[in-house]
């Protein structure tokens, strides 16, 4: 179990206040200065030892993400950070309580982040929804103005650097990266095609760098305790302390920040007080938010919460949503909701999401109350496959993914369903 | 050609420096380095099944038809968004393709109405295409789910229907109007399953949207979705035939597709090089003119214009005509003769009606309709660089970095090219707009002038004066181009005038209304800005210093060296379709074919030997001179082809009478126009649809116009002035009027290279074409000026005699509306009329107020020459002082009110520039009252009868 000497997010649950001298007693904005004074190549080469790999879901390399950007403009175009905190996968809380609580964390970050990246602002996309969690970090921002630590010559470093905080307008796709730059633009929020990518057109047609706002808080810390600190934490490739958000049926449901690749027992045991009924009364976990697929109990209680352990059951740490599920649980009812959720936020751009979404929820629907054909599961399995992959995005693939996991992992509790809907109807018919 | 559609390669071309060579399905390809993979495979004549990528539009990536697989590439990425590169390995027919492209079909045709049988893009159908492609046989989700059918359609355009129960959301429509006519009317509203195509706000129908009916969308749509009402209402064309459009300058090459004699729809034509596949309302819907009923299709003569007219045969037509000619000509001389050519007709035509009066009248007394609006265009470029025509092609503008638009208003009257350059400035090229009106280029979705010069009208020479002196005193002219290539003594004397404190900006503010900061910050902006390319329409040219603005237009463009290249240049937007070819085609007073003097002996001599008569060595009379010579009694008889002087030309009550005056007004036109009221003789024309010859738009680019009907009249217009001349004994036997290019290029230097095999084999040709250009000429004065040295002209400004007063506070000028053409005697007779069924008068709110006029009140507006009534618009588009109306509509007559000054070296009108006092009325001024009177009376036609 982590420490709390260990712990990144010192005030993750609001104990301490929110505001920049409170922040300031606990590190935050401490030898900032010094920290650039290392200059951009040693940032980025510290964050790519420590092993950080991105927190929003994908889990791409943070250090290395960075390095794609230009090291000076030939074309007099300049750079962004954009910094994503339109967090929206159902079961995430994460960057959320950050910016309640830990605000200057996620703005010092970005000055760092900005300044490594040679970026001339950062723009943070706050999610419509947030609307106190807006408040409270344009205050934040404007408190790290107030003291000199952003805008001309950025905590004395003679760099110069802005922080913009953008509202979304309540759409779950702004979450793509592509899609947020679009909305940032004051366009309709929808993916871009890639090539180019952000890194070499993004923003305004600018070098950009899209990343999760946990990526960016967490990076004056490393800097400050070193790569090695960060990296001692997880299994290799899985390095450093994360944010778990755990919902469902736990005793006591959470945001915490524990170390990579904790065992999933271990997690709920230690913060959560349990599965509520106890082990036993565990049916399945969807451990990454609502597009990973789920898991079967037996499956997950003893694996390693990371990128890797996850995938290699065939799931993912996503966003490290921890949705819990005992066996009260409908859980073909639990997937047709997610369906229903992806088909509504589809922003209807390419055809195979649009049209396809909408028959994955509908078959979904079918599926809740028996009343299909056994074959109809393989051919819902395979719209799943038509879809994921073949998107603009990767909402398709989020769509698909928790069907083929309950098809994976649950195919005898559909099958069952359809049978004893088929049993009922030849009861009624006699 | 038979009736199939026009190749499509799914996305834009690239040119690229190298080439890169690429295997697909195991053939070799090699394309431009940037090449998608879509357009790589369709360029091997493999085409990849696709729905929302077509070459018109950029790659969007949406359909996900076209998936590929690609060696070493993971997944299956989007041929269409995805570029070649040296060596790819590309498969596009695999069994886990095909199965993936049935699946994005199966959920396609689970949500489309299966009424193939009955819609009218029945196998003219993308969708259908693409189900047979791949090989959908059945859909395994069925019919029952969720679906779009039930939406309503809307059929509020007048020319096309949306159904969006057809709709496939591909969006090439929505991209259609971003990216091709940059209007932005479209978008997809909702979200996923949700999202469908709407026009315009929440609300709004096509017709109450933004949209300008340009008809790109119904272009682009691959299903029924946006259709041609004309394609529902009369079915699949069989055949098509490819012609220029016969409206504005611009010069759209449409494929004109048929059933029969019967027109069903006209299709920009991706290959014309004016319109590169666009079009605007005028050219792809309002041909309806060409069968309305008002079309007179048989020839009718009277004694005397208080008569009916008498239908009669084409023999009694012109014996009755030539006969009256003749004994004019016996009684008064050959001078009291003569004709108007028309801009609206073709070369061969035009070159016709000037011989005939050359040849056959005896006399000098031509001209056109150029004489009221690009005269000093000619005059001005002429002095100056040594042509009298534009120096670019259209292309030209997708190369300029500054774009200087001057009183012209292109998104209204140039709509193709307007939508070339808006996409340009999209790319980012800055834009300055000297206009007294705001019009839409200084402020719309996506365009935005980076100044706009709300001058004064009739202060233009002012403005460019004071911009030609910040140029000249802040040094940033560019001194090597006008050492290497200017007139180096006018060049000096130019200078040393232009930076006299007096054209100063600060100055100059007080004439021209423009704050000086402004003009400085333009003129820096076209000096140094990169690229600058200036475009001017009749804002500049009908003034009473028209051709003194023209000069000062192009000294501006050589002091700061914008000419000889692309991206470049001084162009005039030119208002008819031939109106250019019309001044080639030696119809001004002064001049024989390719701008040569009749006062040279050399060229009369060539011209004489040709058409073995003896020619009138003095210069003829011009339109005005014509009208004052018929009041004094020495011009006797006009032969008037396909021209409304009565509307279109300035002070209509001195043109009414002199056409009274005259003892012989021979009108040839498609309908009784204003000035056929006047007329004795009535000859019916042709429309373009009905012969065949070559217009040359305003790049001076000679395209073929070709028949595609048979004439209503039984001849076409170049057969009638034929058939009119040898009424007169002069014994001509052109066959087709590809006899008669072979005589204007034997007798025309510029055109020399020019015949139908050239045109047919090169689609299209830039004068001149001759020895030294046998490729035609893009753009001209590349190495040097045509006259040599380019000539700098002093250009002094002269406020024009026209001046608001106590009486008349108030400045007219005129302009022109996208939905009617000119005087509207083919726009009015389409549907085109929903758009703007009357003229009215832009007035500045605080006019209006003090006025107590409120938007839709009747107003009288009256100069020193006339008053008419129409109807108030209040809008701050005008700036207060100056008031703004179209001439489109007769009722209103507009030109009444406009005076008979003109400009000092061509005579051009000033129709720009009336001093005017507007005042609240109950309904139409008395003269407004006579004119309809007169005009219904004199519109009566005898029963034909029976023998005909």
């Amino acid at each position: 179990m982590l420490e709390d000497k260990d712990r990144i997010f010192t005030n993750l649950y609001g104990y301490q206040g929110w505001d920049i001298d409170s922040a300031m007693k606990r590190g935050d904005w401490d030898g900032t200065r010094e920290l650039l004074a290392r200059g951009p190549d040693a940032i980025i080469q510290e964050i790519k030892d420590s092993g950080l790999r991105g927190r929003g879901g994908a889990g791409f390399p943070t250090g290395m993400k960075w390095s794609f950007m230009p090291k000076e403009s030939k074309d007099g175009r300049p750079s962004y950070l954009v910094i994503n905190a339109d967090e929206s996968e159902p079961g995430t809380c994460k960057d959320r309580e950050i910016i309640r609580h830990d605000p200057q964390k996620l703005v010092e970050g970005a000055l760092i982040a900005g300044f490594a990246m040679r970026a001339k602002a950062a723009y943070i996309y706050i999610r419509g929804e947030f609307v106190r969690e807006a408040e409270r970090l344009n205050a934040a921002v404007a408190q790290a103005y107030a003291k000199g630590f952003l805008g001309k010559n950025a905590c004395g470093s003679g760099y110069d650097f802005d922080v913009y905080v953008h509202r979304g307008a309540g759409a779950y796709i702004c979450g793509e990266e592509t899609a947020l730059i679009e909305s940032l633009e004051g366009k309709k929020g929808q993916p871009r095609l890639k090539p180019p990518f952000p890194a070499g057109a993004g923003l305004y047609g600018c070098p950009t760098t899209v990343n999760n706002v946990e990526s960016i808080a967490v990076t004056p810390t490393i800097l400050r305790r070193g790569a090695s600190w960060f990296s001692s934490f997880g299994r290799p490739n899985n390095a450093g302390t994360k944010l778990f958000c755990i919902s469902g049926h736990v005793n006591k449901p959470c945001t915490v920040e524990e170390s990579m690749s904790i065992s999933f027992r271990e997690l709920i045991e230690k913060h959560c007080g349990g599965i509520r009924g106890g082990w036993d009364n565990l049916l399945a976990v969807i451990p990454g938010g609502s597009s990973v697929p789920a898991l079967r109990a037996e499956q997950i209680i003893d694996a390693p919460m990371d990128f890797d352990g996850l995938r290699e059951l065939r799931s993912g740490l996503g966003t490290a949503a921890v949705i819990v599920m005992d066996k009260s649980t409908d859980i073909v009812k639990a997937i047709a909701r997610l369906s229903y959720f992806y088909k509504h936020e589809s922003c209807g751009q390419c055809t195979p999401c649009r049209e396809g979404t909408g028959w994955m929820w509908r078959m979904m629907e079918r599926m809740v109350k028996g009343d299909a054909e056994l074959e109809d599961i393989d051919m819902l399995q395979q719209v799943t496959t038509q879809v994921e992959g073949h998107t603009i995005c990767a909402l398709g693939d989020a769509a698909a993914w928790p069907i083929q996991g309950l098809i994976r992992n649950f195919r005898p509790v559909l099958e069952e369903r359809i049978a004893s809907a088929k049993a009922a109807k030849r009861i009624a018919a006699e | 050609m038979g009736f199939e559609r026009q190749p499509d390669f799914g996305t834009p071309e690239v040119v690229a420096p190298h080439d890169v060579t690429l295997s697909i399905d195991g053939r070799p390809v090699t394309v431009p380095a940037g090449t998608s993979v879509m357009r790589a495979a369709a360029v091997a004549g493999g085409a990849i099944p696709r729905l929302c990528a077509t070459d018109s539009l950029n790659a969007f990536g949406s359909c996900r038809l076209c998936l590929v697989e690609v060696e070493g590439m993971r997944g299956t990425p989007a041929s269409c968004t995805t570029p070649v590169a040296e060596g790819m390995v590309v498969h596009t027919q695999t069994p886990r393709l095909q199965k993936l492209r049935r699946g994005v079909m199966e959920l396609y045709i689970s949500d489309h109405p299966l009424d193939c049988l009955t819609c009218g893009a029945n196998n003219d159908c993308e969708l259908q295409d693409m189900a047979a492609a791949v090989g959908l046989r059945d859909v395994r989700y069925g019919y029952q789910g969720a679906n779009h059918l039930d939406g309503a359609s809307d059929s509020s355009n007048p020319y096309f229907d949306f159904d969006p129960a057809k709709c496939i959301v591909c969006a090439r429509c929505v991209r259609a109007c971003d990216e091709v006519q940059g209007t932005l009317a479209l978008t997809v509203t909702g979200r996923g399953f949700q999202s469908v195509v709407s026009a315009g706000q929440a609300d709004d129908d096509f017709l109450s949207s933004e949209c300008v009916s340009c008809g790109a969308c119904v272009q682009a749509c691959p299903t029924a979705s946006l259709q041609e009402k004309s394609v529902r209402a009369i079915g699949k064309p069989e055949r098509s035939v490819i012609t220029t459009c016969a409206y504005c300058g611009v010069g759209c090459t449409f494929r004109a597709e048929m059933r029969g004699e019967q027109l069903v729809r006209m299709v920009p034509w991706k290959d014309g090089k004016a319109n590169r596949g666009h079009s605007c309302v005028k050219g792809r819907f309002a041909w309806g003119y060409a069968h309305h009923q008002d079309r007179v299709t048989t020839p009718m003569i009277r004694e005397s214009i208080d008569q009916p007219w008498r239908p009669v045969s084409w023999d009694e037509a012109l014996g009755f005509t030539a006969a009256r000619l003749r004994a004019i000509r016996a009684t008064h001389g050959p001078r009291a003769l003569g004709g108007i050519t028309s801009s609206r007709c073709t070369n061969e035509e035009t070159f016709l009606v000037q011989k005939l009066v050359r040849a056959g009248f005896g006399s000098n007394n031509v001209d056109t309709c150029a004489r009221v609006c690009h005269s000093p265009t000619g005059y001005g470029l002429k002095t100056t660089f040594g042509t009298s025509a534009g120096t670019q092609d259209f292309d030209s503008v997708m190369a300029a970095d500054v774009i200087m638009v001057i009183g012209a208003n292109p998104t209204d009257a140039h709509p193709v090219f307007a939508s070339r350059l808006k996409r340009r400035l999209r790319q980012g090229a800055r834009l300055i707009v000297i206009d007294p009106r705001r019009i839409d280029l200084v402020r719309s979705p996506r365009v935005e002038a980076a100044h706009h010069l709300a001058l004064r009208p009739g202060t233009n020479v002012a403005v460019l004066t004071a911009m030609a002196h910040v140029v000249v005193t802040e040094g940033l002219g560019d001194a090597a181009f006008v050492s290497a290539r200017c007139d180096a003594d006018s060049h000096e004397d130019w200078a040393r005038f232009v930076a006299d404190t007096r054209h100063s900006p600060e100055a100059l503010e007080a004439v021209t209304g423009v704050p000086a900061a402004t003009v400085r910050a333009a003129a820096r902006l076209y000096a140094t800005g990169g690229n600058a390319a200036i475009y001017y329409g009749l804002g500049v040219t009908e003034h009473s210093q028209g051709s003194s603005t023209v000069m000062a237009i192009a000294n501006l463009a050589m002091a700061t060296g914008n000419i000889g290249r692309p991206g470049v240049g001084v162009n005039p937007l030119r208002g008819q379709n031939n109106v250019q070819g019309s001044c080639d085609m030696g119809s001004f007073p002064h001049e024989l074919s390719g701008y040569r003097h009749v006062a040279d002996a050399a060229t009369r001599a060539l011209f004489e030997r040709d058409w073995g008569v003896s020619l009138d060595p003095e210069p003829g009379l011009r339109i005005p001179n014509m009208l004052d010579a018929a009041l004094d009694g020495s011009f006797r008889a006009i032969y008037i082809q396909g021209e409304d002087i009565l509307q279109s030309d300035p002070d209509s009550r001195h043109v009414a009478a002199g056409l009274a005056a005259m003892e012989l007004v021979i009108v040839h036109d498609l309908f009784l126009n204003e000035t056929a009221t006047y007329a004795h003789v009535f000859l019916p024309g042709s429309t373009f649809l009905e012969k065949d010859g070559t217009f040359t738009n305003a790049e001076r680019r000679i395209q073929r116009v070709r028949k595609v009907m048979t004439p209503a009249s039984g001849m076409a217009d170049w057969e009638v002035t034929q058939a009119l001349a040898n009424a007169l004994g002069l014994g001509w036997r052109y066959t087709h009027p590809g006899e008669i290019m072979d005589e204007i290029a034997r007798l025309t230097p510029s055109f020399a290279g020019v015949s139908y095999a050239r045109l047919e084999q090169a689609g299209s040709l830039q004068w001149p074409v001759n020895d030294a250009a046998p490729e035609g000429s893009p753009i001209m004065h590349v190495e040097g000026f045509v006259r040599g040295r380019g000539q700098f002209v002093v250009t002094d400004y002269v406020p024009t005699d026209e001046k608001t007063g106590p009486r008349f506070p108030l400045l007219l000028t005129t302009g022109r509306i996208l939905s009617q053409y000119n005087v509207g005697a083919q726009t009015r007779r389409t549907a085109n009329t929903v758009w703007h069924q009357e003229d009215v008068l832009e007035i500045h709110p605080a006019d209006a107020e003090n006025r107590g006029v409120r938007s839709g009140d009747w107003v009288r507006l009256a100069s020193r020459k006339g008053e008419t009534t129409l109807r108030a618009l209040v809008t701050d588009r005008v700036a207060p002082g100056v008031v703004y109306t179209t001439f489109h509509h007769p009722e209103t007559q507009a030109n009444v009110v406009t005076t008979d000054y003109s400009d000092w070296a061509t005579n051009c009108p000033e129709y720009k520039v009336t001093a005017v006092q507007v005042t609240p009325s109950n309904g139409p001024s008395d003269w407004q009252r006579q004119q309809a009177a007169l005009a219904e009376r004199s519109r009566r036609v005898l029963a034909v009868d029976a023998a005909g």
